[in-house]
């Protein structure tokens, strides 16, 4: 037939660099869920009495609940007793005081992956809590940002030194009633960063976190709690990887955002958990509650994401806009190549008078990727001159993807206004031999094409990270053209 | 330098060219003439490498190289260039990111440096001045919201910042206005040398008052019935096509 079309067609094999496995001691649970295991978990993490009976009570709820049907994704059923839910280095001291204490093996690890933790290469003006399996196995910088009133550690020693923050604010965001993964998280979850920026402090430097999943059979389960306090600012971005391995396995996270008057939360996500190989084996199951509360008037919440990894991604990064004259932003880059699925949006509760949302998605079918935008935009009757414009763009790489879009819209007064445009294009065979005829292979053109369409996302990233989503965009592409 | 013999080429059960030859020597400028639908932009991009014709029958070779062995971006990098006759809009790339990969791809396969960020910025301000380009259009998106003159604009820069060997230029002067057509022309002429061949597609013997070729081809119907000085130009303006058809049909087929 057409060999043009054959060529675009044949985007598969993507090559997974971060796919190794760390060979190290782990002290972990057996497999399994049940009270006595969530008993354990809190036990090792030394916590507070409040939080294994907030664990226990959504353990019971979770039990009663049943996981969700609707999105656009397949898989087979989890089966939750197969899980591993506490994996942890095993470290001659439980928990490693200070970076010198970790195993020089973990240190190696996150260099691999791009993520120096030794204080002589760290990352400049970027401050990072690396999160290994189960556990927080450092946090960079901690003595600068004390110096600022910031708090920046894992969450589980937050749970120790600041419970009362913990407690006053976690699960107000994303209550454990609120679905299925993420009651599931609420009762097991593992570690996560905690980050409480004080009133008028402006963050110094770029928070971020870096997962890593690394025992077979593991789930991981990681809660992440934000608060910006009145008039402060702040900006924190995740990364994640995993080993490829042949079965699936799950990621089920809970973040929660809470901004008072005035503050700032940008929060930004590189996403690259292992997606499975070209077949659809294996890959993580990420599904992940997201969830940002504009408390404050004019408070800003804004989420960026690039998602490339993951088998199949289920993640709806949300603002509630309560304080009057709030802002929510999202801005999303999910690639989907292969077998990979990702259900992905956002949703924008407006209840405060005059609050703004914007939404740019941009979906990126490849292989025989399948790609979902699904969004809510929810004007209350009194967010009274409100305004949301959302934008969804998908572009198809090849014949065999698919790309889908459920925008739902609901108004609740006469004086908001909501503008929805939605585009979907493919990558052009004249658009590839116009970059061949200028002497740029194929790959690279798809690559040029690809980063073009995402420009508008790639700006609301940070500088250092904008490049990295870049790389890892050209990554997932490559393929066996030519 | 650059030869064709015999082409034949179609797509599926269609055939469009029909036994093309074509020989273009250093330093000469051809013009190919011809109603709608007669095979010239079909020819256009076989030379430049599309995919999606079969070609049946016939050799096509640029100095020396077997072209119809070469993939599109091997035969830019041979200085093959093709100025489109509808030239695509890429979103979100920018023009000079592009160019500078274009550039610095042929020099790659040339075994030459890159080229680095402000050299090559000096470099093209220079080209856009050349084409009389206004300052924002190296700052946007490929051809994306471009007028139909300035898409054509934008061929004949990117033409002079890759300065190619040899140049096809298909109805490069649709659309223009007479003041960009002399811009236009003046950038094309600026590449002339005795080393270079350039072969221009166009309807108007307008464009070949600014760009004198050495030599005019009439197609038709997938077959160079005729090919003269630029004389033949001027006959067909007064006479029009189907006075070639006609002196053609009593050719042998
Ligand atoms: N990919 C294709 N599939 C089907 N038909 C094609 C294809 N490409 C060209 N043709 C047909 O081949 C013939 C020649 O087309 P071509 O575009 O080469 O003409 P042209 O001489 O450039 O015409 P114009 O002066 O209008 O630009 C036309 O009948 C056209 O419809
Ligand atoms: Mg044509």
């Amino acid at each position: 037939m057409n060999d043009a079309t054959e060529t675009i067609e044949s985007f598969v094999q993507s090559d997974y660099k971060y796919g190794f496995v760390t060979d190290i001691e782990t002290d972990s649970a057996p497999p399994g869920l049940d009270e006595d295991v969530i008993r354990l978990i809190s036990h090792k993490k030394q916590e507070p009495e409040f939080l294994l009976e907030w664990r226990l009570k959504a353990y019971r709820h979770w039990q009663k609940m049943t996981s969700p049907s609707w999105p656009m994704v397949r898989y087979p059923a989890v089966d939750f007793q197969d899980i591993v839910y506490y994996a942890a280095p095993k470290s001659p001291d439980d928990a490693p005081k200070s970076l010198d204490e970790v195993d020089p093996k973990l240190l190696e690890t996150y260099e691999k992956l791009g993520i120096p933790l030794h204080e002589r290469e760290r990352l400049a003006g970027v401050a990072v809590d690396a999160v290994f399996d189960s556990v927080s196995v450092g946090t960079t910088y901690q003595e600068t940002l004390a110096e600022h009133g910031v708090v920046f550690c894992s969450f589980s020693e937050a749970a120790r030194e600041h419970p009362e923050q913990v407690q006053k604010y976690l699960g107000t965001v994303v209550p454990f009633t609120d679905n299925f993964y993420a009651c599931l998280n609420s009762a097991v979850f593992s570690d996560g960063s905690f980050v409480f920026i004080p009133k008028g402090v402006r963050c110094p430097m770029e928070l971020s976190t870096y997962f890593r999943i690394n025992a077979a059979k593991s789930g991981q389960f990681e809660r992440t709690l934000i608060i910006a306090e009145e008039g402060s600012h702040v900006s924190y971005l995740e990364g994640c990887t995993a080993p490829m391995r042949d079965e699936n396995q799950l990621h089920a996270a809970v973040v929660e955002l809470i901004a008072l008057d005035n503050a700032e939360i940008k929060y930004s996500t590189v996403q690259n958990w292992y997606p499975g190989d070209a077949e659809g084996r294996g890959g993580i199951y990420n599904f992940v509650t997201k969830r940002g509360l504009c408390k404050g008037a004019r408070s800003r919440i804004a989420w960026t994401q690039v998602e490339t990894g993951s088998a199949i991604t289920w993640k709806y990064p949300s603002c509630v806009l309560l304080g009057d004259e709030s802002i929510g932003e999202f801005h999303s880059v999910a690639l989907t190549n292969n077998c990979q699925q990702a259900d992905t949006g956002t949703k924008m509760i407006h209840i405060g008078k005059d609050t703004r949302s914007t939404i740019i998605s941009k979906g990126i079918s490849a292989g025989r990727g399948q790609n979902s935008y699904r969004g809510l935009v929810q004007i209350k009757k009194n967010a009274r001159g409100s305004r949301n414009f959302s934008q969804c763009d998908s572009l198809l790489i090849g014949n065999r993807c698919g790309a889908h879009t459920f925008p739902y819209v609901e108004v609740g007064n006469p004086t908001s206004k909501v503008e929805h445009e939605a585009t979907t294009s493919k990558i052009g065979e004249d658009q590839i031999f116009y970059c061949n005829q200028r002497g740029i292979e194929t790959q690279d053109a798809v690559n040029m094409i690809v980063n073009g369409f995402c420009k508008e996302v790639f700006r609301e990233l940070p500088m250092e990270f904008a490049m990295e989503a870049q790389k890892l965009l050209d990554v997932s592409l490559e393929g066996s053209v030519g | 330098m650059f030869k064709i013999e015999n082409l034949h080429a179609g797509v599926e059960d269609k055939s469009i060219l029909k036994g093309i030859d074509l020989q273009i020597n250093a330093g000469e400028v051809h013009a190919v003439m011809g109603p709608n639908g007669s095979g010239k932009s079909t020819l256009a991009q076989i030379i430049a490498g599309r995919d999606g014709y079969d070609i049946t029958q016939g050799t096509m070779e640029f100095r020396g190289r077997d072209l119809l062995d070469c993939g599109p971006e091997e035969r830019a990098h041979l200085g093959v260039f093709l100025a489109f006759q509808y030239p695509v809009e890429i979103p979100g790339v920018n023009t000079t990111y592009f160019l500078k990969a274009a550039v610095n791809e042929v020099r790659k396969a040339r075994g030459l440096p890159e080229m680095d960020a402000v050299k090559f910025l000096q470099y093209i301000r220079e080209k856009a001045k050349l084409l009389d380009l206004p300052g924002d259009f190296l700052k946007r998106s490929i051809n994306t919201g471009f007028s139909g003159g300035e898409k054509k604009r934008n061929e004949i820069f990117q033409m002079a910042v890759l300065e190619p060997d040899f140049a096809v230029l298909d109805e490069t002067d649709s659309g223009l206005d007479i003041d960009a057509l002399k811009t236009v022309s003046h950038g094309v002429n600026q590449l002339r040398n005795a080393q270079r061949a350039q072969l221009v597609i166009t309807h108007y013997q307008r464009l070949l008052d600014y760009i004198v070729p050495d030599i005019v081809h009439v197609l038709h119907d997938g077959r160079i019935v005729r090919s003269g000085d630029r004389d033949l130009a001027l006959e067909l303006e007064k006479r029009g096509y189907s006075w070639v058809a006609e002196a053609s049909a009593t050719l042998p087929a």
